[in-house]
This record gives C-alpha cells, sequence and structure tokens, in this order.
C-alpha cells in the first residue's frame, strides 16, 4: 500500500503545483490585466483608499485629500474651487477625472515608478501609500485678480512668463465647483454635472485652453512680425492707410472703425497703424505679404499646434487657403482666424521675449510624499518666431499703443507696458469679443516678468464693447498682481 | 530529546516531539495573534475591545489542545495540530476582518450593527476543539472503529442525503445543502464525509484482495468481476444523486474522488483509477447535457468576464480580488474583500489572497500540504490496513476539498460550492475538520508509538510479540 499512497502523495504534488502555478499566473502575470478590466470598481476603490497628494500652490494646497468615515477613505476637497478649476479639474467617481488631476495621476496617486523607493518604504512602514504632490506654476495674485476680473462676465484670461513659459493665470468665467464633483455621493454628482451641462454659460468649458475666438486686431500683431521679419518693413515704414481699401475681387470696401483715413493722405507709418489699429492698413499689408506668409508667422508663434501644458490646449489656426479678400480679413484676425487666449499670450510673451516663443506649462514641480522635490520643469523652447532686433521694435510698438494709442487702459504708472486691443466681429447680431494682450515691464526686451492675454466672449455681456474699455482693466490688474 | 526515555525501557525509544509540538502552537498561536491585532491596528487604528477576550480564549484552546494530546496521545503526529491551528486562527481573523468592514458598512448605511461573526465562528472552534478531545477519549484504539463499518455507512448516507428531507431541508443559494432546525443550520454532509470515509476505509479492508485479485477479462482486458463492481456504481449514483437532488456539485466531486482514490490504494489496481475517470468523465457529460446550471458554471469557467454583472459576478469579483492583491497583498486590514460575495465562506481564499497576496496563498496552501502529507505518512506509517486507509482517506478528503475550492476560486476549475477547510466560516465543516484532525491523531499516535509501549500499556505483566 505503500507505493500506492507514495503516487497519490505525488499526484496530490502535482495538484498543489497547479493551484499555484495558476495563482502566480493570476496575481503575477494577468494582475495589471486584470485589475485594469473596465468592471473592476476596487481600482476606483483604491484610488480612494489612498491618500492622493495635494496639488500645490507654493506650500498652499488648492487641492488636497481628507480622510473620511465612509467606503471611500478620503475626499478630494478644492479649498478655492472655482478658482482654479481650470488647472485642477476634479477627481469624480463617476465622471472619473479631469485637469490636472487627470494629468498628473499617476504622481498624485502615487502610482508613478518615481514612487518605487517610497512605496517599499511605506510598505514596510506598514502605512497607507500615499502619492505625491504636483506644484503648479500659477501665482495666486495673478489667479485672483484675473478671476475676480471675469466676474460676472463670459471670458478667459492667461498669463504667462516670457521667459520660461510658465502659465502664472489660468481663469475661466463662468468656473464650476470641482468639489460638487467630486463628493462621494454618486447622485449628487450626477446631479451637479447635468445641471454644468444644462447651463447654457458651459462653465465646465476651459475657456482659456480650448475656446477659439476670432482674436480681431490683436493679430496685427502678428501681421506686423511677419511684415518686420519680411524685411521690407520697419516701425517707420509708411504703409497705405485710406478710410476704407477696396477689397480685390470684390464689390465689397474694408473700411477702418473710425470711418476716417488712418492719416494725412491716407498714409500711416506701421507703428502708427499698430497704435490706432487701422484696419486697411494691416489689411493691405496683408495682401502685400500674402497668406503663406502671414500662416507661416502664425505657425512660427504656435498656431496649428495643440500644446500641451500638460492639459491638452486647442490647436489655434490661420486659414488654410484663402483668396485675396480672405486674406486682407484674416490679417486683421476676422475670417477664419481663430485663437485661444492661451495662444494671444504666447504671442505677446514672444515678442517680450526676443522673438523667442516658449512651450507653455502649468507643472513647476513634482514632489515625493514626503513633498520633497523630485523634478523640477526645465524651461523649453517651441521656436524662434522672429527675430532679436525685429522683437525689440515690435515691443516698442506695443508700448506706443498703451502710451500712444489705443491700449490706454492697460497703462500702469511707474511700469513700461506693451500692449494690443482686439473687437473681433462675431456672428452676425452677436456681439463683439473683446480682446486685450499685454506685456511687462516693456522697457527692456527679453526683461518682461509677465505676459497677458484677456478675451471677453461675445463683450462678456457688457452693453459697448471694445478691448480697451473691457479687457484692458482686467490684463492691467494681472500684470499689476504679478510685479508687485 | 531524552525526556522520554528516563522510564526503565534500556532501549532507544522514539521521541513524543510533544515540546516540538508546544513549540510550533505557540509559534502558530503568535502568528495568529500577530495577524488578527494587524487587522485591528489596520481597520480602526488600535486593538477593538473584543479583541483581548477573543485571543484569550484561543489561548486557552491551545492549552487544552496540548494537555489532551499529552495526555491522550503522546506518540501522536507533532506538527498535525500547530498547522490546523494556524489556519483556524487565520480563518478567524480574515471573519474578523470582514465584520469591522461589514459594521463600517452598516454604519455609514445607518442600518444596526450587525453581531459579529467572529463570535459565532469562535464558538465553533471551541466546539471544534471539545470534539477533538472527545474523539480522542472516546476512540482509544481506530481499530475499534471498524466494527461499526456499516454503521458508519448507514449513518453517512441518511447525513448526506438529509437535506432532502421536507421540512428540515433548506435551500441556499440554490443548493440544498443545510438542514434547518429552529434556528439552527447545518451542513450534514461535512460530517457525511467524515463518516463515509470511515466506512471507505472499514469496507476496502475488508474486500480489498477480492477486489484486487479477483478479475474477468473482457475483450482481452482484464477487469474487475462484476460484483465486484457492485460499490463503485453505488457511490457513483449516491454522488450522482447528490449533484442532481441537491444541485452540489462539489460534495458530489469530493465523494466520488475519494472513493475511486481509496479503491486504488487499497487494491494498487490502476484499472480502478481508468474505470472511475471513465465514471466521472460520463457523469460529467450526463450532468452538463442535463442540467442547466451546470452548463452554466461551465460557461462561467469558461469566459466569466462574459456575463460579468450577474452570472460571472462571483467568480470576476474573486479574480480582481486576487489580482488586485498581487505578489505581497494589501496588507491585511487594507484591501477590499468584503466586494466579494460570500468572502467569509467560499470566497475566503479569495480575501486572503488580496490581503496577503500571492505569498500569503502559497504559506497557507502550504500548511495544507504540510497536513495532508503528515496524513499520508501517517497513512505509510500504520501497522494495520484499516487505519492505512481511514488515514489516507481522511487526507485525499482534505487534499480533494481544498483543491476543488481553491481551484474553483481561482478559477483553475469550474466552481463549485465547498467550504474552505478550518477557514471558512460555518460550523458544520470546522467541527468536521477537527474531527478529522482528532482521527488523524489517534491513528499516528497508534502508528509512532513504540512496540513495547503498546505491550506495556496492554499488558503490564507480560510482552508478546506477534
Amino acid at each position: 500500500m505503500t507505493r500506492s499512497v507514495r503516487r497519490l502523495a505525488a499526484v496530490i504534488l502535482v495538484l498543489l503545483l497547479a493551484l499555484l502555478a495558476n495563482l502566480t499566473y493570476l496575481q503575477f502575470f494577468a494582475a495589471a490585466d486584470i485589475r485594469a478590466k473596465p468592471g473592476n470598481t476596487r481600482t476606483v476603490l483604491e484610488e480612494y483608499n489612498r491618500e492622493r497628494g495635494p496639488i500645490l500652490l507654493g506650500s498652499v494646497p488648492i487641492a488636497s485629500s481628507v480622510p473620511t468615515d465612509d467606503t471611500l477613505r478620503y475626499l478630494r476637497q478644492y479649498s478655492r474651487g472655482p478658482l482654479y478649476a481650470p488647472a485642477t479639474g476634479f477627481y469624480s467617481i463617476v465622471y472619473g477625472a479631469t485637469g490636472i488631476e487627470r494629468t498628473e495621476n499617476s504622481v498624485l496617486s502615487g502610482g508613478d515608478d518615481r514612487f518605487i523607493v517610497d512605496r517599499m518604504q511605506q510598505l514596510f512602514a506598514g502605512r497607507g501609500i500615499k502619492g505625491g504632490a504636483v506644484r503648479l506654476t500659477l501665482d495666486p495674485a495673478a489667479q485672483e485678480a484675473a478671476y475676480r476680473g471675469l466676474a460676472g462676465r463670459t471670458g478667459a484670461v492667461v498669463a504667462l512668463d516670457p521667459r520660461t513659459g510658465a502659465i502664472l493665470a489660468l481663469a475661466s468665467s463662468p468656473s464650476f465647483d470641482p468639489n460638487k464633483l467630486s463628493s462621494h455621493d454618486p447622485a449628487a454628482v450626477r446631479k451637479a454635472y447635468a445641471a454644468y451641462e444644462a447651463d447654457e454659460s458651459q462653465p465646465m468649458l476651459n475657456r482659456p485652453l480650448v475656446m477659439t475666438l476670432p482674436p480681431g486686431s490683436t493679430f496685427k500683431l502678428v501681421t506686423a512680425a511677419a511684415a518686420l521679419e519680411s524685411g521690407d518693413y520697419t516701425p517707420s515704414t509708411v504703409v497705405p492707410g485710406p478710410a476704407s481699401l477696396d477689397l480685390p475681387n470684390t464689390s465689397k470696401d474694408l473700411k477702418n472703425w473710425s470711418g476716417t483715413a488712418c492719416g494725412p493722405g491716407g498714409q500711416t507709418t506701421l507703428e502708427d497703424a499698430l497704435a490706432i489699429s487701422c484696419n486697411t492698413a494691416f489689411a493691405s499689408i496683408g495682401l502685400a505679404l500674402g497668406d503663406d506668409a502671414l500662416r507661416a508667422q502664425a505657425e512660427k508663434f504656435g498656431f496649428g499646434t495643440s500644446f500641451e501644458v500638460p492639459l491638452r490646449a486647442a490647436a489655434s489656426r490661420f486659414p488654410e487657403d484663402p483668396d485675396l479678400p480672405q486674406t486682407a480679413m484674416s490679417a486683421i484676425g476676422q475670417f477664419d482666424v481663430s485663437a485661444t487666449a492661451l495662444q494671444m499670450a504666447m504671442v505677446s510673451a514672444a515678442i517680450a521675449n526676443n522673438g523667442q516663443v516658449m512651450e507653455p506649462s502649468l507643472v513647476a514641480q513634482v514632489l515625493s510624499p514626503e513633498l520633497e522635490v523630485l523634478e523640477t520643469a526645465e524651461p523649453t523652447a517651441f521656436g524662434q518666431a522672429m527675430s532679436p532686433a525685429n522683437a525689440a521694435a515690435l515691443l516698442g510698438m506695443m508700448v506706443t499703443v498703451v502710451q500712444q494709442g489705443t491700449g490706454s487702459n492697460g497703462a500702469i504708472p511707474g511700469v513700461v507696458v506693451g500692449g494690443k486691443t482686439g473687437t473681433a466681429q462675431s456672428a452676425p447680431g452677436q456681439p463683439p469679443h473683446a480682446w486685450y494682450v499685454s506685456v511687462a515691464p516693456a522697457g527692456i526686451p527679453g526683461q518682461a516678468e509677465v505676459a497677458v492675454a484677456v478675451v471677453l466672449q461675445n463683450g462678456g455681456g457688457a452693453a459697448e464693447v471694445s478691448g480697451n474699455k473691457l479687457a484692458a482693466p482686467i490684463a492691467r490688474a494681472v500684470m499689476e498682481a504679478v510685479l508687485r | 530529546m531524552s525526556t522520554a526515555a528516563t522510564s526503565a525501557a534500556p532501549r532507544y525509544r522514539q521521541p513524543t516531539r510533544r515540546w516540538t509540538e508546544l513549540g510550533l502552537l505557540v509559534t502558530a498561536y503568535a502568528v495568529g495573534v500577530a495577524a488578527y491585532i494587524q487587522v485591528d491596528l489596520a481597520v480602526l487604528g488600535s486593538v477593538a475591545e473584543d479583541t483581548v477576550p477573543v485571543l484569550a480564549v484561543l489561548a486557552g484552546l491551545v492549552l487544552v489542545l496540548h494537555g489532551a494530546v499529552r495526555l491522550l496521545a503522546r506518540w501522536a503526529d507533532p506538527v498535525l495540530v500547530p498547522a490546523v491551528l494556524a489556519l483556524n486562527m487565520l480563518g478567524l481573523t480574515m471573519i474578523h476582518r470582514l465584520d469591522l468592514a461589514d459594521a463600517r458598512r452598516a454604519a455609514q448605511a445607518g442600518e444596526p450593527i450587525p453581531s459579529p461573526d467572529v463570535y459565532t465562528q469562535l464558538t465553533w472552534t471551541t466546539l471544534g476543539v471539545v470534539l477533538f478531545v472527545a474523539v480522542l477519549v472516546v476512540v482509544r484504539d481506530h481499530r475499534v472503529l471498524q466494527r461499526y463499518t456499516y454503521t458508519f455507512m448507514l449513518a453517512g448516507l441518511v447525513l448526506l442525503l438529509l437535506p432532502l428531507v421536507p421540512g428540515i431541508g433548506a435551500t441556499i443559494n440554490g443548493a440544498t445543502l443545510w438542514i434547518r432546525i429552529g434556528a439552527l443550520s447545518f451542513q450534514p454532509g461535512e460530517l457525511a464525509k467524515i463518516l463515509l470515509t470511515i466506512f471507505f476505509a472499514g469496507y476496502l479492508t475488508v474486500t480489498r484482495d477480492s477486489l484486487a485479485f479477483v478479475r474477468t477479462k473482457i475483450l482481452g482486458v482484464e477487469l474487475p468481476r462484476g460484483r465486484d463492481l457492485g460499490p463503485l456504481f453505488v457511490a457513483w449514483f449516491v454522488s450522482l444523486a447528490v449533484l442532481v437532488f441537491e444541485r452540489d456539485l462539489g460534495t458530489s466531486l469530493l465523494f466520488f474522488g475519494l472513493f475511486v482514490t481509496l479503491l486504488y490504494i487499497a487494491t494498487q489496481r490502476r484499472s480502478w483509477l481508468v474505470l472511475g475517470a471513465v465514471l466521472f468523465l460520463s457523469g460529467a457529460v450526463f450532468a452538463w447535457l442535463a442540467f442547466g446550471h451546470v452548463r452554466l458554471r461551465v460557461e462561467i469557467w469558461l469566459d466569466p468576464f462574459a456575463d460579468e454583472a450577474s452570472a460571472g459576478y462571483q467568480i470576476v469579483q474573486s479574480l480582481y480580488g486576487l489580482a488586485s492583491g498581487g505578489m505581497f497583498g494589501s496588507g491585511l486590514g487594507q484591501g477590499w474583500p468584503q466586494l466579494v460575495p460570500y468572502a467569509k465562506s467560499d470566497f475566503i481564499i479569495s480575501a486572503f489572497g488580496e490581503e496577503l497576496g500571492l505569498i500569503g496563498l502559497m504559506a497557507m496552501l502550504v500548511l495544507y500540504a504540510i497536513v495532508v502529507e503528515r496524513g499520508l505518512r501517517t497513512a505509510v506509517a500504520c501497522r494495520d490496513v484499516f487505519g492505512s486507509l481511514l488515514a489516507a482517506g481522511l487526507s485525499i478528503v482534505l487534499a480533494l476539498q481544498v483543491f476543488i475550492v481553491v481551484g474553483g476560486v481561482t478559477r483553475l476549475i469550474p466552481l463549485t460550492g465547498l467550504t474552505t477547510p478550518f477557514l471558512s466560516q460555518g460550523g458544520s465543516s470546522l467541527i468536521a475538520n477537527w474531527i478529522a484532525i482528532a482521527l488523524l491523531m489517534r491513528i499516528s499516535d497508534t502508528a509512532r508509538q513504540p512496540d513495547d509501549a503498546v505491550a506495556l500499556e496492554d499488558a503490564p505483566t507480560q510482552v508478546v510479540r506477534l
């Protein structure tokens, strides 16, 4: 009988090995695939079971996880929800995550490979796994100024550090409260989400990054840059500026807002044309340069590129194949030209930064769960949009706009400010969009600390719309906040 | 160890290994205590009020176990009881852990906090230990059991089929496995398992020669005589009956596997295995063709994610748990084992897989393997055929049951409802398994006893060596 018992023992050993092999497959080799299956609520629960790392401005958390008594152990809270919503996004059990919560999830959730040592330590210390932190580039004062300026209106503000591309302000109005979408009560979350979705003012739209509108006269900066870069123009070059420009191949004329010529004898200089925002002058310059030159210049500033900041911004666009009248309209930022606030801020930032375009970025640093700095974002150049000399010339022209031209409301006492207004026509019967882009201090090329773009959609609801009147004060407040 | 040699016997005497056992018992207890407290610390942040009393009761049980073995089975295997104690305490730990999860959920939902299941399980554990001692007291020599071979058969069959009796049988989750008298519910199949193992051992002890040597040739193949085939068919039919009427795939598989394996051990004839396999396959095909629930089980097994929300829900949740546990597990009290249905009973293995990881599960399976190996070693060492067969049978039941249930919840084989020995919530299973261990200890005690010790105890005035 001994022999058969021994054989049986061998069979049982085989059964044991089969169990162990199967378990090894399940818990080791196939574990990641099984965990990633869509029906696995556990993955979500586990994420909520960990202390998700904070999103910081300086050392102040704008999003943090607080312990709860319910099944999901940590609740995500946003100290100034609507103010920072375009950057943070939300973290919802129903709708997933958006914004930095989504793009930096691996850091915040603690799953990032850079945390492997921390994870092991936490494991052995018997503590739960904690997430790392993300420090943003936003300047609290600038963000506050931008959001307050937009209060009650529909629009967006972006402020950049021209030297690094760091995003100092990213404001959208109206905004939403991520706290409502990050609650642990799925019914409440669904209700809040449905209410935001139904709201015609689109509070969840990330306007500064994804809303593209015709940039109107602010696009004249691009046209001016193309003109300077062509080598045929300097700021003092005399350009035609009639009261009305006959658009080629059409019976229509392009008129100046004022209905008058931009200078004596229908002539003006490039610098003066920008200062008074002369439509006929820039339309004719556009026609002289051609659409290819304009498009090439626009693309050097970032048009056509979808930047990841790391939130994905919409690509701004210059029309593919405009005919002559369309080219003339495009040169003044109408027709099918459309741009995000981010893009227009990048244009003014590049002009102030010796013509160099920096990649815009929202993340300053990645920190370990113990808040040690693991990675500091390095400024990255996107490209050279124009020569430093031409950039300096254009910067000077922008200063003239504020000091002697249409952009007077952007002026700050004691600071040299460069700016450009825009009042872009929208759909027929709708109020135009009010734009203002600016840089400060603009006295010395390459020294500007802040570039701002403000856009108010359809005038943001105001009765009389102009960029200088509505948008410039907001830009000014943001610049003051950064410079203070 | 020389303690055993202090008596007058001049010859070498095999050590009793009782101190080894005590050391192992203390180790097992310490592991259990550490696990239990870790659960409290992870879930509550401090040691729960009722933890100390629970652990104190268990400490008492450890002393009772050790004392009883010292007095009643001093030569018995020193590893069996500690291994089983470790498993039992881990089971209590996981049930406690899931109690805490239940309490938390109830508190959030504003419902009354359910009374902890760990108390019930601890009561059953105590009863299991009491029965363990009782078996050692009553059964002073396992050979006595052989006299009641057919009584055990009858009792076993009655217990097995008891749930079918109208009025006391209860169907839970589609399987008619329980009997319910008043508030008490009991799964008689668990006890029947032991009784029928005794019966098989007794029956095969008597008939093994004719089963092994009397053969007829059919179509050139040596086969057992027709009338010797009778019992095999009876076992097969009873298994099928369990499957058909009680809808219990696991128990059905267990009984048939046990009988065929014992038949093979008793006769050393592989033809029984072949016959058994043929019968098993035909039974399986028949069940697959005839019963929707069997077909459904197989379909779920083949593709559990196809109907993840309903039919495949249990197994899929189990797989999610195991996968999220990964190599090292989340740590006790830090996973989500409560998401798996029946985590305290049928799916307790996936709860362990989640919180203790692959490493932890491997260790637990090795504990089972040790118990089975010790049982089979006892079977080999035992000097009488009945004892050998009984020890082998009890080991096989344990091994098969662990394989069927663990294989089921890990999708190695189709899922069947069986308890995990010593771990799962459920009194019937727990006390039946403690009785089985007591029987193994008794056989092992006899097997490892030195010849002169037997003689001295039985007849102090005269040594008769046969």
